[in-house]
């Protein structure tokens, strides 16, 4: 018994060397065909002792045989011109600058909000990262631009938006592809840091999906409308229907539909305004009954946004004013019946000096599941702009529910963008 | 099939209406009103020319309005001023123009900065604890004449390959700018001349092109940094600086606050001069050589009563 442990010893010392020896798949073989030999040894210890006996007798000094060379990598003829020997051929997968040339654009920003005061209805936490968004944007060909924006959230992380882009296509369309915030009013559109707030209005939290909105995978169309009068394009939007709580596809013809119509005029050099008219369309989840589509609701959303804009160019950095509003009508389809329900958010904001802004905003919003019940909220916010780069803003935000309950909040927020330099969001 | 018809009819009348008819001019937008002044130069009347920014306008800002996105798309040539200088607002009208001719790298995209003398390349580390720097270096090279001369022949060269048919036309316009300007320059280096080495202040970096053709000193700004706006001890270091060189003058562009330079030039017993960055930046400054004009004019007679000379 001793003397066959002590072969064992050896067999798998003698094995180890030999992996050692070996290369990575050598040495994966090797310790399959050992484990193999165990299990065997374990059936027949006599049988599988004689035959470790008359292998180890096989091997000169104890050693397998060594592995094969490995077969001479074919060599290319080095084309004229193309340096040789004493020339700089290129190293393909090199990390060297030059390879970094075609990077994409990357950048992330980070969204820190906190919060203090009561509310029963809707607590967000003291403090979080709620998200931190990065960006990578680049040019994909001559025909295409690709825009990703991966959002890090205390959850997990998700693809916020990543679509393709075809600017120059045929009939002066604007194509997009891929995973979009659709273009249903102005704030859906918008991502978290764009917006002058620490939050996103009630109407969009109550009908419009919240701080996701209508966000999905589709293809996105878009066409400027030439007339001698002002700046007008029209939007279509397909999706695959899911976007969280608004819209649930059950079938693959479940599609959603969004579509938009802006126009934009400059009233003078410094004022301007822009009006649009958006819907959207899409199944609800509200007819699933242990997961299944029995109801087989659909869900319209009708939008109408307007923002004035003032900015004096000789002193555009220092004062302007963004007037906004938004309303929403919710057609929901729910057993019961179908609920129609209003809501809207009016704002103003105005630039105090270079790094200073100061906003109120008016909030009323039913719920979509009910629209005889209503939220309603005010916010004054000020926000410091230490550089283009950070932003700290405070809000107070008064907020009645339709439980009853009041709450009285202060969110603070404190945003940060490193990498490369975005555009200006108009 | 009627209704075909109908669709048909409509969409050929919407492309004859908007075709551009084959003898009308080139139609080119520039991001800044100097480079649309220069594209005028050469241009004529072969050329229907719009700038996204007026010169009193702080060109790192100006906003890429729905507007804008019109002009971006009927047009045959885009020229930028580049070295990030447009980084913030341009890429967004690109994108959105649905014009293929003035896609990066398309034929009709003219960066003028790529054969011009730039000042201020940063070497080594950068980040943004130096403010809001320009990796490329500093973009406000326009204000050379010397650079308007080369933007002019980039401009010249591309408007002839986009037109072959009036190359003759346009090169005769440039040799007439160029003329006009070397004359100018003379009359410029001939007033700029008593206040060689003079010391100044600027308020951001927009002029070191300028100063560096009519050999003046800028020795600080009111800005600590790019972009960062006054800070209190930057500015107690300024007028300690200002102080101790003898310092008189502070420029500042049309679009800055003049509050704190006019503290610091209080403090000094100097003064604040505001001078055109671009063309438009004033009524006077309404072509390229008329804002060299009104800089070197201004700026002359101002540091004749500073200086005495």
């Amino acid at each position: 018994m001793r003397a066959s442990r002590f072969v064992r010893i050896a067999v798998v010392l003698v094995s180890c060397t030999a992996s050692a020896a070996s290369t990575y798949a050598q040495d994966t073989a090797a310790a399959q065909s050992l484990r193999a030999e165990i299990d065997q040894l374990k059936q027949d210890f006599n049988a599988r002792l004689a035959a470790l006996e008359e292998r180890l007798a096989a091997l000169p000094g104890g050693q397998p045989p060594a592995a094969p060379a490995a077969p001479a990598q074919p060599t290319a003829e080095v084309p004229a011109g193309a340096g040789g020997a004493a020339g700089a051929l290129p190293v393909y997968g090199n990390p060297s600058a030059t390879s970094k040339i075609f990077n994409p654009d990357m950048a992330v920003i980070g969204n820190f909000i906190g919060a203090t005061g009561k509310n029963d209805v809707n607590p967000d936490p003291v403090l979080a990262l709620p998200e931190s968004e990065a960006s990578f944007q680049a040019v994909v060909d001559p025909y295409a631009r690709a825009d990703f924006f991966m959002s890090f959230g205390e959850q997990g992380v998700e693809v916020e938006e990543g679509f393709i882009t075809f600017p120059a296509l045929p009939g002066g369309l604007l194509m997009k592809v891929g995973k979009v915030r659709a273009a249903f009013g102005k704030v859906n559109t918008s991502h978290s840091h764009v917006i002058p707030w620490a939050d996103r209005p009630l109407v969009t939290e109550n009908l419009v999906n919240g701080d996701d909105g209508i966000t999905d995978a589709g293809i996105s169309v878009a066409r400027l409308i030439p007339n001698p009068w002002v700046f007008l394009e029209a939007t279509g939007q397909v999706f695959r229907g899911d976007s969280g709580e608004l819209f649930q596809s059950s079938k693959r013809s479940d599609v959603s539909l969004v579509g938009h119509l802006r126009g934009y005029h400059d009233i003078s050099e410094s004022t301007n305004v822009d009006l649009g008219f958006s819907y959207a369309y899409g199944h609800n989840r509200q007819g699933y009954v242990n997961g299944v589509d029995m109801g087989r609701f659909t869900t319209d959303l009708f939008g109408l946004d307007a923002t004035v804009r003032w900015r004096p160019l000789r002193r555009s950095i220092y004062h302007s004013f963004i007037g906004r509003t938004e309303a929403v009508w919710s057609r929901q389809e729910q057993f019961g019946g179908t609920q129609t329900s209003p809501g809207f958010f009016v704002s103003g904001d105005y630039q105090l000096g270079r790094r200073w802004y100061t906003g109120l905003r008016f909030d009323h919003s039913a719920r979509a599941d009910d629209s005889t019940i209503n939220d309603t909220g005010q916010s004054v916010t000020l926000t410091y702009w230490p550089s283009e780069f950070s932003q700290i803003r405070g809000q107070l935000r008064h907020t009645k529910y339709a439980e009853g309950s009041t709450a009285n909040e202060f969110l603070f927020q404190f945003q940060f963008a490193i990498g490369a330099h975005g555009a200006h969001v108009f | 099939m009627k209704q075909a018809f109908i669709t048909t009819g409509i969409l050929v009348a919407l492309a004859v209406v908007s075709a551009r008819p084959a003898h009308a001019a080139l139609r080119v937008i520039t991001t800044t009103a100097d480079l649309a002044a220069l594209t005028s130069e050469v241009g004529g009347d072969k050329v229907q020319v719009d700038a996204f920014g007026k010169g009193y306008q702080d060109p790192h800002f100006v906003e890429p309005k729905p507007s804008f996105i019109l002009l971006a798309s009927k047009a045959d040539l885009l020229v930028l001023v580049g070295r990030e200088l447009e980084i913030g607002w341009l890429p967004p009208l690109i994108n959105s123009s649905r014009n293929a001719k003035i896609q990066v790298g398309a034929n009709g995209y003219l960066d003028a900065s790529l054969n011009v003398k730039i000042l201020e390349i940063p070497t080594g580390q950068i980040t943004r604890a130096m403010g809001d720097v320009h990796p490329a270096g500093n973009p406000h090279y326009w204000l050379d004449p010397g650079n308007g001369r080369r933007i002019a022949q980039a401009i010249r060269d591309k408007l002839s390959d986009l037109s072959p048919a009036d190359k003759a036309y346009f090169a005769q316009r440039y040799d007439d700018f160029d003329k006009r300007l070397a004359e100018s320059e003379k009359k410029w280096d001939a007033t700029m001349a008593p206040y060689k080495g003079t010391k100044i202040v600027t308020y951001h970096r927009s002029w070191p092109n300028f100063m560096e053709r009519f050999g003046l000193d800028v020795i600080g700004y009111v800005e600590p940094k790019p972009g960062i706006p006054p800070s209190p001890s930057h500015t107690l270091d300024l007028i300690g600086d200002m102080k101790t060189q003898g310092v008189k003058l502070i420029v500042v562009e049309p679009y800055f606050d003049v509050k704190t330079p006019q503290a610091i030039a209080s403090q000094v017993g100097g003064k604040v001069l505001i001078l055109a960055p671009s063309v438009g930046g004033t009524k006077e400054a309404a072509n390229y050589i008329q804002l060299f004009d009104f800089d070197v004019n201004t700026l002359a007679s101002t540091l004749k009563q500073i200086t005495g000379k």
